[in-house]
This record gives C-alpha cells, sequence and structure tokens, in this order.
C-alpha cells in the first residue's frame, strides 16, 4: 500500500491558487439537501410570531391579550409589561425589541406569541386589541431637523412616561433625547477655504439617495431554546456570533458562557445579520417563558417590513480643481434618514468620509453627517456600507470638473489617482494600490475614450436611442477594518492520521465561499487536495473568536489566521520527518500528499504515513495547531484619522448604457470592471462575487426602490419592488489586477463589497455622456430619465445642515 | 378548525397518500407534512421561483397551487431530480460553473431549468435567461447559472 518510499518518485509542484475551484457546499446546495434555519425542526418546537403596530407613530394606551391566551394551542403571549426587564438594543441602545408606550415606525413589535402552529400563532395575534393615540409623523428627514419638530425620542423615557418602572439609564431608550438627532460625524483634513481659494473651477451639487433594501432569499429566522439547566441553545443566522453571543446574554441577564449559537447555512446575507433585531430578543424571550424551543421565521412581507434598508442619504458636494486639473478640496454635508432607531447605517460615514478624502487625492476635506430620527424603517449595514452614496457623488463630479476644465475625465482622473506608499490625509497608507492599473484596464478593454468622444458628438443625431458609455472608481477597506479595538480570528487546526485536516474557524459562512478560500490556502501550506479539508465554522461552542463577517473582512483575516494555524502545523511535520529520516527540516517540504525532498520534489513518505506513526507510538503526539490573527491595522482615533484597515481594495467600472430618449427607458449594455484584488485565490468564486455585485449595483441603479411614503412602505413584496431578472443583466467582463499585497493571503486582499459600489455612479455618468443631461437622484427608472431629459426635474437642492 | 382531505399522487416516483387540509398550499404540504425541504418558501406569492416544482411536465409555483390539487398528479421535487440521476449533467454543471452561492434559490432554479432543457433541447443563453426569468437570485447576478445550464445541455 504505502511503497512510494520505496520508489524514487518525483512529486510535480502544483497549486491550488488562482484556479476555478468548486465551491465546496455547492453539491449539496444544489441537490435542495442543505438544511437552512427554514429546514430545521426540534422536537417540542412552537412556532413564534410578531404583533407589529401598522401605526406609524402613536402613544400605545392599551394592550389586551386575554383574548389571545386563551385560544387553544397558544402557550405565551407576551408584550412588554411582561418583560420588566427589557433592555435597549442597536447602536445607539434607543429601541426596546417589545415597544413601550410608543410606536416609531410601522413594523415595531407590541406583542408576541409562541403557539403549537404558526396558524395559531396568527390567529392569535389577531385577537390582541390595541388601542393607539396618533401622534404626528416625521416621514422625512428634512422636517425632522426642523425648529419644533416632533420628537421620536422625547424626554423622559424615550416619552414612555406611564411606564416608570423602567430602570433608569443613560441610554437613549431610557432617558430619550432632544433633538431628533441620532448621530453626527465630523471629518476635516487642510483647509478647505484654503482649497477653494486655489480652485480654478468649483462645482456643487446635491444628490439623493434612495432606500433599497438586502432582499436575502431566505427569510429572517432563529430558533431559541432553553435547556433544564437555563442555558441557551441559539440557531441563528447572526454574521457576528461571538459579539452577539455577549449582547444577547446581556438582554437575558445571563452568563455568556451559558449562550450557545449555531449557524446553519445562510440564504443571503450582505450585511442584513450585523445586527441584533427585536425578533432575535422576542424569540430568546418566548422561548424562555415557554420553556420549549420556538422557532421564528418572517414571511416575505415582514421581511420587507422589519429587516434592515441601506442608509438613504441626501448629500450636498462642493468639490474644486485647478485648470491643470489638480483636485483641491472637497466639502461634504450628508443628511442621513436614519429611521425611528439607530442601527448601524448610521455609521456609513466611517467609510464614506473615507471615499471622500481618499480615493483622489485631496489636500483639504471637509465632511459633516448628521443622521436623524425619523418615523420611516431604520437603516442597517449593506454590502458596500455607504460607499455607493458617496461614490454616486464623486464620481459624478470628477466627470463635471473635467468637463469644466475641458480634460478627458480618463485622465483627469488618472492624474489624481492615488499611487501605492500613500498615506491619505485620513492616515490610510496604501501598501498595494492598483489603482491606475484599474483606471486603465478597464477604459482599455471598454474602449472608453473612443466611445465617450463619440457618443458625445451624437447626442444631437436623429433618432431616439442614444449610446452612453461611464465610468466609476471605489476605494473600500480590503484588509479589515479595525471598528473595533480587535479585529482578529482564531483558527483550530487538527489532522486525522489519514492526512485529512480539519479546519475550526471563527469566520461565518454567509454563501460567498469562505470554506472553499480557507481550505485552499490551508491546502497550499500542506500540500494536501482540497478534499482533504472539513470547515467547522458554525457553533461558538467549538469554533474559535472572531468579530463577525462584515468590511469584507473574511478572506483576508480568516485567510491568514488558518496560514498561521497551517504554517503551524507543517513546522511540527517537517520537524517529525526531519528526525525520522534524518535530514535537515529546511530540505523538506510537503507536497501531494507526501513529504518531499524541497530541492529535487522526491517523495519521502506519505503523509498520511508519517501521521499513524506519529499517533502509534510510545511519545504518541497530534498534528492540533492554533492561531490567532490580527492584522496590523489601527482603531481610528476621535478624528477619525488612521490606518484603518491592512489593506485597500481598489476597482474601475466602465457601464455603458442606451438610452430612449422617447420612454426615458436606460438599458445596461456592458460593464467592463477591472478590480485590484491582491491576487486571484479562487477564479470561479471571485468572478461570482464580482458578477453578483454588478448585478447588485445595477438593481441599486435602475430598478430597486423601496416606496416609503410617510412612513408607510408602499411595496414589501417582490411585485412591486424590482429585483433585477436574468434577462437583464449586462455583458460582463472583468479583469483582475494582482497587486500583490504584502499582508495580504498569499497575497489576496477582501472583495465582497467592491464590486456594487461603483454602478450607480458609472450609469450616471453613462447616462450623461449620452444625453447631456445629469442625474442627481436614484434609481434611473423610465419615469425619471424622461422627467430629467425633458426638463421636468427641478434642481434638487438641500442648504447643509450646519454644525451647531 | 379546518376541513382534510385525502389525496393520492406520485411524488418522485413513489405514489403518495396524504391528508391536506384544503386551504394547505402544496409547498406547505412538502415542506411540513411530507418533510421534503429542498423546496424553498422565498415569498409565498408566486413572485420569487424558490419553490418550484413541476407537476405532470409543467413547472410552476408550488406556493401557488393548492395541495389539493396534486390528487392523481405527477410531482418532481428537487429530491426527485437529485435521486435519479436524469439530472446529474444538470446539478454537475451548476457545481462546477460556480451557480451557487448561498444556494436558496438553487432548488427552485435547478427545476426550471431542468424544465427549460426539456422544452428547448440546446437552448442559447437569451432562451435561458428568458426561461428562468421568473426565478431570483441575489448573489451571483445570474451570469454563471446562465452559463450553466446552457452547458448541462452540451455535456
Amino acid at each position: 500500500m504505502n511503497v512510494a518510499e520505496k520508489k524514487p518518485r518525483i512529486i510535480q509542484p502544483d497549486s491550488l491558487i488562482g484556479k476555478r475551484i468548486q465551491k465546496m457546499d455547492a453539491p449539496e446546495k444544489a441537490s435542495g439537501r442543505t438544511r437552512y434555519i427554514h429546514d430545521i425542526n426540534l422536537s417540542g418546537q412552537l412556532h413564534g410570531k410578531i404583533l407589529r403596530s401598522g401605526r406609524i407613530h402613536a402613544l400605545i394606551k392599551s394592550i389586551d391579550t386575554s383574548a389571545a391566551k386563551a385560544l387553544p394551542g397558544v402557550h405565551v403571549v407576551i408584550t412588554a409589561a411582561d418583560i420588566p426587564d427589557q433592555r435597549p438594543i442597536g447602536v445607539a441602545k434607543d429601541h426596546f425589541p417589545l415597544k413601550v408606550g410608543r410606536v416609531r415606525s410601522e413594523r415595531d413589535e407590541i406583542a408576541a406569541v409562541a403557539a403549537e402552529s404558526e396558524e395559531i400563532a396568527e390567529a392569535a395575534l389577531k385577537l390582541i386589541k390595541v388601542e393607539y393615540e396618533d401622534l404626528p409623523v416625521i416621514g422625512n428627514p428634512e422636517d425632522a431637523i426642523k425648529p419644533g419638530a416632533p420628537l421620536i425620542h422625547p424626554e423622559p423615557h424615550g416619552a414612555d412616561g406611564t411606564h416608570l418602572h423602567l430602570k433608569q439609564g443613560t441610554s437613549i431608550a431610557h432617558k430619550g433625547k432632544p433633538d431628533n438627532i441620532a448621530m453626527r460625524f465630523d471629518y476635516a483634513h487642510g483647509d478647505v477655504v484654503q482649497g477653494e481659494a486655489a480652485s480654478d473651477v468649483v462645482v456643487e451639487d446635491t444628490f439623493k439617495l434612495h432606500y433599497v433594501t438586502h432582499c436575502c432569499m431566505g427569510v429572517s429566522g432563529m430558533i431559541a431554546e432553553f435547556d433544564a439547566s437555563g442555558n441557551v441553545l441559539m440557531y441563528s443566522n447572526t454574521q457576528v456570533p461571538f459579539l452577539h453571543k455577549r449582547e444577547f446574554a446581556e438582554y437575558l441577564n445571563i452568563d455568556p458562557a451559558r449562550i450557545r449559537i449555531i449557524q446553519p447555512p445562510i440564504g443571503g446575507g450582505f450585511g442584513s445579520k450585523l445586527d441584533i433585531y427585536p425578533f432575535e430578543v422576542i424569540c430568546l424571550y418566548l422561548a424562555r417563558a415557554a420553556r420549549r424551543p420556538v422557532k421564528m421565521l418572517f414571511t416575505r412581507e415582514e421581511e420587507f417590513l422589519a429587516s434592515p434598508t441601506r442608509q438613504p442619504v441626501l448629500l450636498t458636494l462642493r468639490s474644486g480643481c485647478k485648470k491643470d486639473g489638480t483636485l483641491t478640496f472637497r466639502q461634504v454635508h450628508t443628511l442621513h434618514d436614519n429611521g425611528a432607531y439607530t442601527s448601524w447605517g448610521a455609521t456609513t460615514p466611517f467609510v464614506m468620509m473615507q471615499t471622500f478624502s481618499s480615493l483622489y487625492r485631496v489636500p483639504h476635506c471637509d465632511y459633516h453627517t448628521a443622521a436623524v430620527y425619523t418615523n420611516n424603517p431604520y437603516a442597517g449595514s449593506f454590502r458596500g456600507y455607504g460607499n455607493l452614496q458617496a461614490t454616486f457623488a464623486i464620481e459624478q463630479h470628477m466627470d463635471m470638473l473635467a468637463e469644466k476644465i475641458g480634460m478627458d475625465p480618463l485622465e483627469f482622473r488618472i492624474k489624481n489617482a492615488q499611487d501605492a506608499g500613500e498615506v491619505t490625509g485620513q492616515g490610510m497608507s496604501f501598501k498595494s494600490c492598483g489603482f491606475k492599473d484599474c483606471i486603465t484596464t478597464a477604459a482599455t478593454r471598454s474602449d472608453f475614450s473612443r466611445k465617450f468622444k463619440e457618443n458625445a458628438a451624437n447626442r444631437n443625431k436623429p433618432g431616439n436611442i442614444r449610446r452612453g458609455i461611464g465610468m466609476a472608481s471605489m476605494l473600500h477597506v480590503g484588509g479589515g477594518a479595525k471598528i473595533y479595538p480587535s479585529d482578529g480570528c482564531g483558527t483550530i487546526l487538527k489532522m486525522d492520521d489519514f492526512a485529512n485536516v480539519t479546519l475550526i474557524t471563527g469566520a461565518s459562512e454567509i454563501g460567498q465561499g469562505s470554506e472553499t478560500v480557507l481550505s485552499q490556502l490551508v491546502c497550499e501550506e500542506l500540500g494536501l487536495p482540497i478534499s482533504a479539508v472539513t470547515v467547522v465554522n458554525n457553533d461558538t461552542a467549538i469554533t474559535p473568536w472572531d468579530v463577525g463577517v462584515h468590511a469584507s473582512r473574511t478572506t483576508f483575516i480568516a485567510g491568514n489566521s488558518a496560514i498561521g494555524a497551517a504554517k503551524k502545523a507543517k513546522a511540527k511535520i517537517l520537524a517529525v520527518a526531519a528526525k525520522k529520516y534524518e535530514a535537515a527540516e529546511s530540505d523538506l517540504d510537503l507536497r501531494g500528499g507526501f513529504v518531499i525532498q524541497a530541492a529535487t520534489g522526491e517523495a519521502i513518505v506519505e503523509l498520511s504515513k508519517l501521521l499513524r506513526n506519529l499517533h502509534f507510538q510510545d511519545k504518541a503526539e497530534l498534528v492540533m495547531t492554533t492561531f490567532y490573527y490580527e492584522p496590523p491595522s489601527v482603531h481610528q482615533d476621535k478624528g477619525f484619522k488612521g490606518d484603518v484597515s491592512a489593506a485597500y481594495a481598489w476597482g474601475t467600472q466602465v457601464v455603458e448604457v442606451e438610452v430612449d430618449t422617447d420612454t426615458g427607458f436606460v438599458k445596461l449594455v456592458k460593464v467592463t470592471g477591472a478590480h485590484d484584488v491582491g491576487r486571484v485565490l479562487n477564479r470561479l468564486g471571485i468572478e461570482g462575487q464580482i458578477e453578483g455585485g454588478v448585478v447588485m449595483g445595477q438593481g441599486y441603479a435602475f430598478t430597486e426602490d423601496l416606496m416609503i411614503e410617510n412612513g408607510v412602505m408602499k411595496n414589501p413584496n417582490f411585485r412591486d419592488y424590482k429585483l433585477v431578472t436574468a434577462p437583464e443583466i449586462p455583458e460582463m467582463d472583468i479583469a483582475f489586477i494582482e497587486s500583490m499585497d504584502g499582508e495580504g493571503p498569499q497575497g489576496a486582499k477582501g472583495v465582497g463589497e467592491a464590486p456594487a459600489i461603483c454602478m450607480a455612479a458609472a450609469a450616471a455618468n453613462a447616462i450623461a455622456n449620452a444625453t447631456g443631461t445629469r442625474m442627481f437622484e436614484l434609481p434611473f427608472t423610465p419615469e425619471k430619465v424622461y422627467r430629467a431629459l425633458h426638463g421636468q426635474t427641478p434642481k434638487l437642492y438641500w442648504k447643509p445642515w450646519k454644525a451647531e | 378548525m379546518s376541513l382534510k382531505h385525502d389525496i393520492e399522487f406520485t411524488l418522485n416516483g413513489v405514489k403518495r397518500r396524504v391528508a391536506v387540509d384544503v386551504t394547505m398550499n402544496t409547498l406547505a404540504m412538502l415542506r411540513d407534512v411530507i418533510g421534503l425541504t429542498g423546496t424553498k418558501y422565498g415569498c409565498g406569492e408566486g413572485e420569487c421561483g424558490a419553490c418550484t416544482i413541476q407537476v405532470d411536465g409543467a413547472s410552476l409555483n408550488s406556493c401557488l397551487m393548492f395541495a389539493v390539487d396534486c390528487d392523481g398528479r405527477n410531482v418532481t421535487t428537487i429530491e426527485g431530480l437529485a435521486n435519479d440521476g436524469r439530472a446529474d449533467a444538470l446539478l454537475d454543471a451548476f457545481v462546477e460553473h460556480g451557480a451557487v452561492q448561498c444556494g436558496f434559490c438553487t432548488p427552485g432554479m435547478v427545476m426550471q431549468a431542468d424544465h427549460v432543457l426539456h422544452k428547448h433541447p440546446r437552448p442559447d443563453e437569451a432562451c435561458v435567461k428568458r426561461g428562468i426569468e421568473g426565478n431570483l437570485c441575489r448573489c451571483t447576478g445570474y451570469k454563471k447559472i446562465v452559463d450553466a445550464i446552457v452547458a448541462a445541455d452540451g455535456a
């Protein structure tokens, strides 16, 4: 059997890096065998349902649950009154899971039921009687900051004054807020007054970005169970299991050690599972009260109503440059519609200001955001995290400034683009930077310059179809983001006596393909085929600590962590082999499942045999290693300065459109992308990420619009919320720029969010190239485009909100 | 609470007899009564295609079909397709071409693709795109799904 060591056998070098590696979980998923949270049922399980307010802004005068409690099959009905120790959730702790005294949006949770079946639970909800007293509604953020505007979280107790049993605390939910400003962000480098004085050309415009939502194909859900000792088992789709474990423990007032989170495969993430939402805490309350497992699943309508959204933004940008094309300054004011409560959406300025300050070289930059409370849906984190909004404004201004000084837009961008080695005003240090390569590659492959001139020249020719081409570029964190004091990830790696690896990682898989990429990286170190790796990544009782899936960080952070563990395993194996075969460790290597002579590739021993020998002896040892990777990035200071990521990702997308001037319909014809990804690890996986991101960006630009009127969601369904369908996708030509980041795993950088960022901005530039008309407001529906083309769109103007 | 009705039909090649609530849809019957969870709930109103099955050779959204209407019919779900080897080339193509990310839409997409390939052998890209336009996918941008379906027929 193991005769390889007897015969001289040369193992040829081989690498999995850059190859098209099939996703490890794809066969199970394609054949319908994968068990998502919806497919898991525990014996004795009850079904939970939530009663939502349906009112937009109102005081709760009374709640009568007696009829619901009396319905056969109903185990538990709870309201805020039943949970006197409720603690506020969310980024600003302004949000009780079950509402106390007041509802502030349509989706607000009033009561919850656990029953034998979903049908009984739904019937019980209908029996709950609630009396409200309606309050004035704030339906847009401009109204929220007018003097005398009704307060969304008035003092004291968020105006929940009738519930004085609430413990006093420092949170907004407890003490209220004297104004409607949820969060403010102010950033500056240089002096914009000086920058403006040095400018030959200045442009100022207001841009309006709309509500869109994640639309994960799998609706939200959770299963919670308390065991006889009070330990909690949660089946959850969270992207942040370890940090949330601690938070859930706080909400239940128990030791975090008692909480175990298992993450079944997830039906889409895109940032939507980055915060804790009321339904999760309510599901725990129900399970605690019922002493039975409780499963809670949203309907699709509920998924629309009660999921976080991308943050709608009103943004006024003032930019300047010199005649020679040198950028001089940027001044930015944004008004974020926070909705009724604060989730991660309020913190998108962290990312937005990076794009304003550092995508191009800008000597003077001044940035201000106010995120304000309204009675609208509240915004969370969503792939790109504010960068789509920021890029939409910046990249349109790049074209407009270039036009004003009569410079080619491509040349103008290259003149101001960042290079490797630069440290920006915000303190971001670009160690690897393929930005200029991205711009020129995308431009060359799409024949940008020729088409740009040709389209502009053809604008006034007869016919109703106008062709346009536009470009936009992006900068995004690509080596994690130190938004917490740590941005690390742990790995445990163990090998069995058949040379199979169990890779136990803190990184969560949310469909992006992290299992496969992490396995590739481990195989690269240990010279094994991908089939030798089993990944365990979904159980907080087993997996090591990690700060969650966000900020395009998993390949970079968890990848480096996996490599660290694999290198330690390799060192141990080579030490054992060196001793046994009387060779120097440095002369040995691992390849193709063998220990080999590094110089010649000659096989010395099959790795599985060596491991079995190691196990079956007097002084048996295991190859089992751990590694914790902490990236060399820094937590930003109070002025938002500091090198927040270990690496930065770059990309350029060129969009080609056909505008029908008779109907306003814009056809997306082609997208040419060039992305600096550091290095391609799994070509199949990265193409899928880019293509999916491009089409998500297409939806943002053209079809998706979550319509909110005075707090009422008008289209909570797929019929009226238009996701892009297969016939509408553009031709896609994607190139990868491999800048080989020195810190990245095998040179790679994060890419998860990047491809969605440029689309809307590039499309706006393409429409302008085709028609000469600028679009300042998303999405580019036929009606909006038609109105703009026919001069029926009033110029957007928002007077920047002044810092006090 | 409500009326039950006995039905008999062929599910994935095997005769079944089931008592179903008259208001129940086929999706709920498959998942909750029979226990086959490969067919997914995405919207419950025929807009997303995650629950696509085949009934007497037609593809349809199981959320829009009453369970009682399965009586006497021949129903195929993803489990039936995946088990009889008939669609191996299609499943392999989905895996090889990277057509699967989160995978939640995939079983419905595979059922629809199988139907498209039966109706239009050797389809071109445009035919495939048109054929799966009722199936939403949020992860992949559809390109690799289309590639997989076109390649599966050529295989």
